[in-house]
């Protein structure tokens, strides 16, 4: 089975995804970048899913859930983003700092 | 009264009930508080006397009127009291000077006026005093003494002597009184600390012999084959400390010039007359039936000391300029004799150190009560400044001279008693002294003698006799009042009673004094 | 309370060797000796009601001494009487004062005990008598010499105090009582010598008298103690009692130096050389005192000691060998103060000298083995001496002055006085058949006698013999310097002011009975003839054992007598006063001799400069200085010392313990504020904490 080019997908996705995070201001940009972090999961567990031919097909159940919480998360935080918005006008992470010590 | 044990601790705790009443008069009220006074110090002497009385002189070594009650379980210390005849003379002398003390201030207070306060301290004092002299527990009688301390200090500290006075050597200025209070209980505590580590010691040890530990003096004394070595040596000198200080044995006497001269008249009195026996009875009731072979082998050398504070305070009186430091002085002379009588561990040395001890009492306490009267008078101390008093107050110059004879040792007159027997004693100290040293011992103190006589003759001579000095022209000055003569007769009769008939002091003491030594060193 | 009379009855005696008394019975006395003891507490006990009454009294307490002294002396002449012409009483009785713990002597141990008592016997009833009759005189005469005497009734007072401890003194049945009395009879020397205190010099003569006898009373005390604890008993029977049971006891251990120092004891009180400096400047005090005190019985004490402890003193087994101190020292006193007098302008102060001189005598017959010489010398001396002393008295009450230089031709002015220092004199020059003639003669016979029995190992016949040589010279020196005496104050041109006049009758009556006293006291021992005195002073517990002289040594007397007078003749040639040479002979100076006699030897300077001074002064400053700087300064310091440390301590506490604290709680904040830094509040960075923490720990599990 050929294994090793879904794998650097993987990476490459997820590699994109940590960057997005780390460096994007835009708050929604960032759950953008979460999102891709997931999917480039998904994409990891399925193919060992299907590399090791999983009887119990533990894989794609667990990117079954990744795909729930995923969406789950993106509400709430969408949700967050937007009142955060609305409070102050404003949704550029790097002045999100009031927990500041 | 007196054989449940009441009686005496009757006369010991009525005098601090009287400062407990005295206490709760109000302060305005001067006379109510000098009467309550004196009729608490009056009941406890005249119970004194009574018992004196009452008291079975045949069966003098035994332990009578005593009591032996349940105080702290834990560490078994009771209240366990007696008299026996060393003690009697003692209690019965306490409970006097303490009446007189209160007489003689009813109208003599020394500044800053507070007779209420003054005269609580004295009856504590009295409680303090009286209560060592029948204590039968070491903590009990810890406590006793360490009580004597805080009254005194007070004293000193408040109504003493508010001249300025530069410490030698160290360059500082301070109150007299300030310094003088803080030596006397600092110096006297730390004597005290150890005398504590050695009680503990002895509590510790006592129980070895398979009975309980305890801390009553006359069960260690019966115990005393448990304390030997160097274990005896450490405990002897750790007592030794705390009792010589007290005593006080030169080189541990410094404080007491500081004291006397510091302290307001009554302070000075209390404090001669009955303070500094304390250390001297200590030695007899404490360190003698507990440690008596430890005794013989330190004897010699507190014989040594005590001569030597003989000679050594007789020399510093002749240097004297103040009054009371040369009667200070001369105490530490005296309780030399006593100190002398006592470490010939014989019952002739032993009674004469209790009469001796009397004998002091009696005579440095009047002694002192002059010294504060003219002081008074003169508002000075400095002896060359005085001279013609016999001129300016004749009654005072006549009992100062009498004074100071008993003072010098004349014999009929109670000082020759205490010196005598003394040098009697050191002839032939206990089989195993060495005989040799206590002999040139007396001769020294006979050398004492001459001394004595030297400083006070020559104190009469410069305070007693001449004209008086040019600044005292014009003045007058009032000779003996009423208050004062009540005082000091008793006192003036005490110092010839004892004198002429010394079995006032031996009736009680001879037999208590041989049965000591009997048990101690062993016939 | 618990009294105990102790009643000794009859005691017989055994003679020693000496032949005359074969057995003494000594009679019991009955109310006469139990009731002696009135004799020292009558004085005692008015001295106090003076004290406190005299003022009051009419005749200011005077009445009172006088009293007092009358009851003695007649008690003292009968019980004296007794002593030599009767049946001899010989009593003790004591009252006891307590027990002192107890003593073991040869194994047995018994309580050691103390008593009050009184003794009749042969010795006390003539010191009774001495004292009570001499002093009853004195007493006549000092009422009116101390008439409007600033101090009159408190003078009294101390005289008769003094009485009191004398009679104390020489009716002591005990070692101990002794010593009170001898003390009382001190201190009564030292207000009486200091009575006129105002002045600073009389106050010094009285210290330095009883300073020089509390140094002499070291020795009485430690031999009183050797004594008493070796015998274990002070009583003086019960110390015979030992003695004369032979040697080899503990008391015959010590008795050498018990007998030495009981001696210096002696010393100090007989103004014995050179102890003897007091006696001359207690001349400070009244002459009445110095009549009595420090002529007829004070200074007799010593010999008094002497005389009751004789049986001490004679057996070769105890303090015999000692004695040889004792002649040695007499005979130095006999003569050194006798040539001091020849120089004195004081007249007192001649009398005193003279008085040491005789004081001499007195040892030198003790040391000699010479007791009733000795004690009959201490009799007739009182007389003649007393009388001196009044005389003396009189003679400067009237000119006023004390020295010799402002008298002169007296003898014109006052009679009476005059041929009673005259006879006063002669008996003192021994002159024969006046009383000193037979006492200082029995003395020069006791110590040629002594020349051949002395103990050889104690000098032996040579220092008898010497001593006797030196006693006749001093007996010339004694005539020599009374006869300087008597003409310079009665012979010649009155020098001083005024015209003086004779005393008043008070005064003048008991120089003539004195005088009496001066001529006949000798008559009751006329060896050969009249034995009343040695029979008197012989009657005692236990017999002294002296030699008596059967008859008189006729080639001594002549000797004596020849000496002395010609002592007078030369005397009178050189001092008569003779109007041209008397200023020549005035200012006369033997070269050397002169100079040490006026300075008294410099003993007195001496004494002041190497032993007083040095005390008073630098010695006592050194140890007061020691006290404060050195003692005191070990207690300050600890004192200081705890408090300069307690400073660091607290300077560590403060700085070190404290900072230590403060440095970790800077510490904890500046870690804080460190850490603080990295919460920026930015999730972005958080999450690239995150992200480089997962990687960092994924990459320690890959490689570890």
């Amino acid at each position: 089975m050929i294994i090793m080019q879904f794998l650097i997908l993987g990476a490459a996705l997820f590699s994109l995804g940590v960057y997005g995070v780390l460096t994007r201001r835009n708050a929604v940009l960032v759950l953008l970048s979460v999102e891709l972090m997931l999917a480039a999961v998904n994409i990891n567990f399925v193919a060992f899913d299907r590399f090791l031919g999983d009887q119990l097909a533990g894989g794609q159940i667990f990117a079954l859930f990744i795909i729930a919480i995923a969406a789950a998360e993106v509400g709430i935080g969408l949700a967050i983003i937007l009142l955060i918005y609305r409070n102050r006008h404003d949704a550029n992470v790097d002045n999100l700092d009031l927990m500041k010590l | 009264m007196f054989d449940s044990g009441w009686g005496l601790s009757l006369i010991v705790f009525l005098p601090l009930l009287g400062a407990g009443v005295v206490m709760a008069i109000p302060k305005a009220n001067e006379q109510a508080q000098k009467v309550v006074a004196i009729i608490f110090a009056l009941a406890a002497f005249a119970l004194a006397v009574v018992m004196a009385f009452q008291f079975d002189y045949d069966a003098a070594g035994t332990m009578q009127f005593g009591t032996d009650l349940e105080w702290i379980e834990v560490i078994n210390s009771r209240y366990i009291i007696g008299i026996d005849g060393i003690s009697l003379p003692l209690v019965v002398l306490s409970t006097f000077i303490t009446v007189l003390a209160i007489i003689y201030s009813w109208e003599h207070w020394p500044e800053p006026h507070n007779p209420k306060v003054f005269l609580m301290l004295i009856l504590i004092l009295a409680t303090g005093m009286t209560g060592t002299f029948v204590a039968l527990d070491l903590i009990l009688f810890f406590v006793f003494f360490e009580v004597v301390l805080l009254p005194m200090y007070f004293m000193i500290g408040i109504w003493g002597d508010r001249n300025e006075v530069s410490i030698p050597v160290f360059k500082r200025v301070m109150e007299m009184r300030i310094y003088a209070s803080l030596k006397f209980f600092l110096f006297t505590l730390f004597g005290s600390a150890f005398m504590l580590l050695g009680f503990l010691a002895l509590y510790y040890r006592s129980g070895d012999g398979g009975a309980e530990r305890t801390f009553s003096i006359l069960e260690l004394a019966a115990r005393n084959e448990l304390f030997f070595g160097t274990f005896a040596f450490w405990v002897f000198a750790a007592l030794f400390l705390g009792f010589a200080v007290k005593v006080p044995m030169f080189p541990l006497h410094t404080w007491l010039p500081d004291a006397h001269t510091a302290a307001p008249t009554v302070g000075s009195v209390l404090l001669a007359a009955i303070l500094l026996k304390l250390g001297t009875y200590a030695f007899i009731r404490i360190s003698l039936p507990i440690l008596p072979d430890e005794f013989e082998t330190w004897a010699p050398f507190i014989g040594i000391l005590a001569v030597t504070g003989i000679i050594y305070a007789s020399l510093a009186c002749l240097a004297q300029t103040d009054m009371k430091r040369l009667i200070a002085f001369s105490s530490v002379g005296h309780m030399g004799f006593v100190m002398l009588g006592i470490a010939s561990l014989t019952d002739i040395g032993i009674n004469a150190a209790i009469i001796g001890m009397v004998a002091h009492g009696v005579i440095t306490g009047l002694l002192f009560f002059l010294a504060g009267s003219m002081s008074h008078r003169y508002h000075t101390r400095e002896m060359a400044r005085l001279g013609g008093n016999q001129k300016l107050m004749p009654i005072m110059g006549a009992i100062l001279g009498f004074t100071a004879m008993a003072s010098l040792g004349l014999p009929s007159l109670a000082g020759f008693w205490g010196e005598f027997m003394a040098l009697l004693g050191s002839y032939n100290p206990l089989e195993g002294l060495n005989v040799a040293l206590f002999r040139t011992l007396m001769v020294f103190g006979a050398i004492g003698t001459v001394l004595t006589a030297g400083y006070m003759l020559w104190m009469l001579q410069k305070v007693n006799f001449g004209e008086p000095k040019s600044e005292w022209d014009g003045k007058h000055f009032h000779d003996v009042d009423g208050w004062e003569m009540a005082a000091w007769v008793p006192l003036i009769v005490a110092i010839i009673a004892i004198g002429i008939y010394p079995k006032i002091i031996f009736g009680a003491t001879n037999e208590a004094v041989i049965d000591l030594v009997a048990h101690a060193f062993g016939g | 309370m618990n009294a105990l009379f102790a009643n000794a009855t009859t005691l017989l005696l055994a003679a020693e060797d000496s032949g005359e008394h074969a057995e003494t019975v000594l009679a019991d006395g009955g109310v006469l000796a139990s009731a002696a003891w009135l004799i020292p507490v009558v004085p005692m006990v008015m001295a106090f009601l003076i004290v406190f009454f005299g003022k009051r009294s009419p005749l200011k307490g005077w009445g009172m001494a006088v009293g007092a002294m009358g009851f003695v002396a007649l008690y003292g002449t009968v019980l004296f009487g007794i002593a030599m012409f009767g049946d001899a009483i010989g009593y003790q009785g004591a009252i006891s004062i307590g027990d002192v713990g107890t003593t073991t002597v040869e194994g047995t141990t018994s309580l050691l005990h103390l008593e009050w008592g009184w003794m009749v016997d042969g010795l006390s009833s003539m010191m009774y008598f001495v004292v009570g009759v001499v002093g009853l005189f004195v007493f006549i005469y000092a009422k009116s010499y101390m008439k409007g005497d600033i101090r009159y009734t408190w003078f009294f007072a101390s005289f008769t105090l003094f009485a009191g401890g004398m009679l104390v003194l020489v009716s002591a049945p005990n070692l101990i009582q002794l010593i009170v009395g001898w003390e009382l009879v001190g201190v009564a020397s030292y207000l009486l010598i200091g009575h006129y205190w105002e002045d600073h010099e009389n106050s010094s003569a009285a210290i330095k008298a009883f300073l020089v006898n509390k140094v002499a009373d070291v020795g009485l005390f430690i031999g009183a103690i050797m004594i008493g604890l070796s015998v274990g008993s002070f009583r003086f029977t019960d110390i015979m009692d030992v003695v004369s049971g032979g040697g080899g006891t503990p008391l015959a251990t010590v008795a050498f130096w018990a007998g030495v120092a009981l001696f210096i004891g002696a010393m100090g009180k007989s103004a014995q050389f050179p102890l003897h400096v007091w006696l001359p400047d207690a001349m400070a005090g009244p002459t009445p005192v110095s009549a009595l005190m420090h002529a007829a019985t004070m200074v007799t004490a010593g010999v008094f000691l002497i005389g009751r402890m004789f049986p001490f003193y004679n057996s070769p087994e105890y303090a015999e060998e000692m004695r040889w101190i004792i002649v040695i020292i007499g005979s130095l006193t006999l003569f050194l103060p006798g040539l001091i007098a020849l120089v004195q302008d004081d007249i007192k102060k001649v009398l005193a000298y003279s008085t040491v001189s005789q004081l001499g005598y007195m040892m030198v017959a003790m040391g000699a083995g010479a007791y009733t010489a000795g004690l009959f010398h201490l009799f007739t001396h009182a007389f003649f001496k007393a009388l001196l002393f009044l005389g003396a008295g009189s003679v400067i009450h009237a000119v006023h002055s004390n020295n010799m230089s402002d008298m002169g031709g007296l003898r014109k002015y006052m009679p009476w006085t005059f041929w009673t220092f005259l006879i006063g004199s002669a008996s003192l020059a021994g002159i024969f058949p006046l009383a000193g003639f037979w006492s200082k003669d029995e003395i020069l016979a006791s110590l040629a006698y002594a020349g051949d029995n002395y103990p050889v190992d104690a000098g032996g016949e040579a220092l008898a013999y010497t001593a006797l040589v030196v006693a006749i010279a001093g007996a010339f020196v004694t005539a020599f310097y009374m006869t300087r005496a008597v003409s310079l104050t009665f012979f010649g041109g009155y020098k001083g002011h005024g015209e003086p006049h004779e005393s008043p009758k008070m005064m003048t009556v008991p120089l003539v009975a004195l005088a009496v006293g001066a001529v006949t006291a000798g008559w009751l021992n006329i060896p050969g003839v009249t034995a009343y005195f040695t029979d008197g002073v012989n009657a005692v517990f236990t017999a002294p054992g002296d030699h008596h002289a059967e008859s008189l040594n006729y080639g001594l007397a002549v000797t004596a007598s020849l000496v002395g007078l010609l002592a007078i003749g030369l005397g009178y040639l050189l001092w008569y006063p003779d109007k041209e040479t008397q200023q020549e002979r005035d200012t006369f100076r033997i070269p050397v001799l002169y100079p040490l006699l006026v300075n008294k030897y410099y003993i007195d300077d001496f004494y002041m400069d190497v032993i007083v001074r040095p005390i008073r002064g630098p010695i006592a400053q050194a140890v007061n200085w020691f006290n404060g700087h050195v003692i005191d300064a070990v207690v300050n310091g600890v004192g200081f010392g705890t408090k300069a440390l307690a400073k660091p301590i607290y300077a560590f506490d403060q700085r070190g313990l404290d900072e230590a604290f403060n440095v970790t709680a800077a510490g904890t904040a500046a870690t804080g504020t460190f850490l603080r830094m990295f919460q920026t509040g930015k999730v972005q960075q958080y999450a690239v904490m995150i992200f480089a923490g997962t990687v960092l720990l994924v990459a320690g599990l890959i490689i570890f």
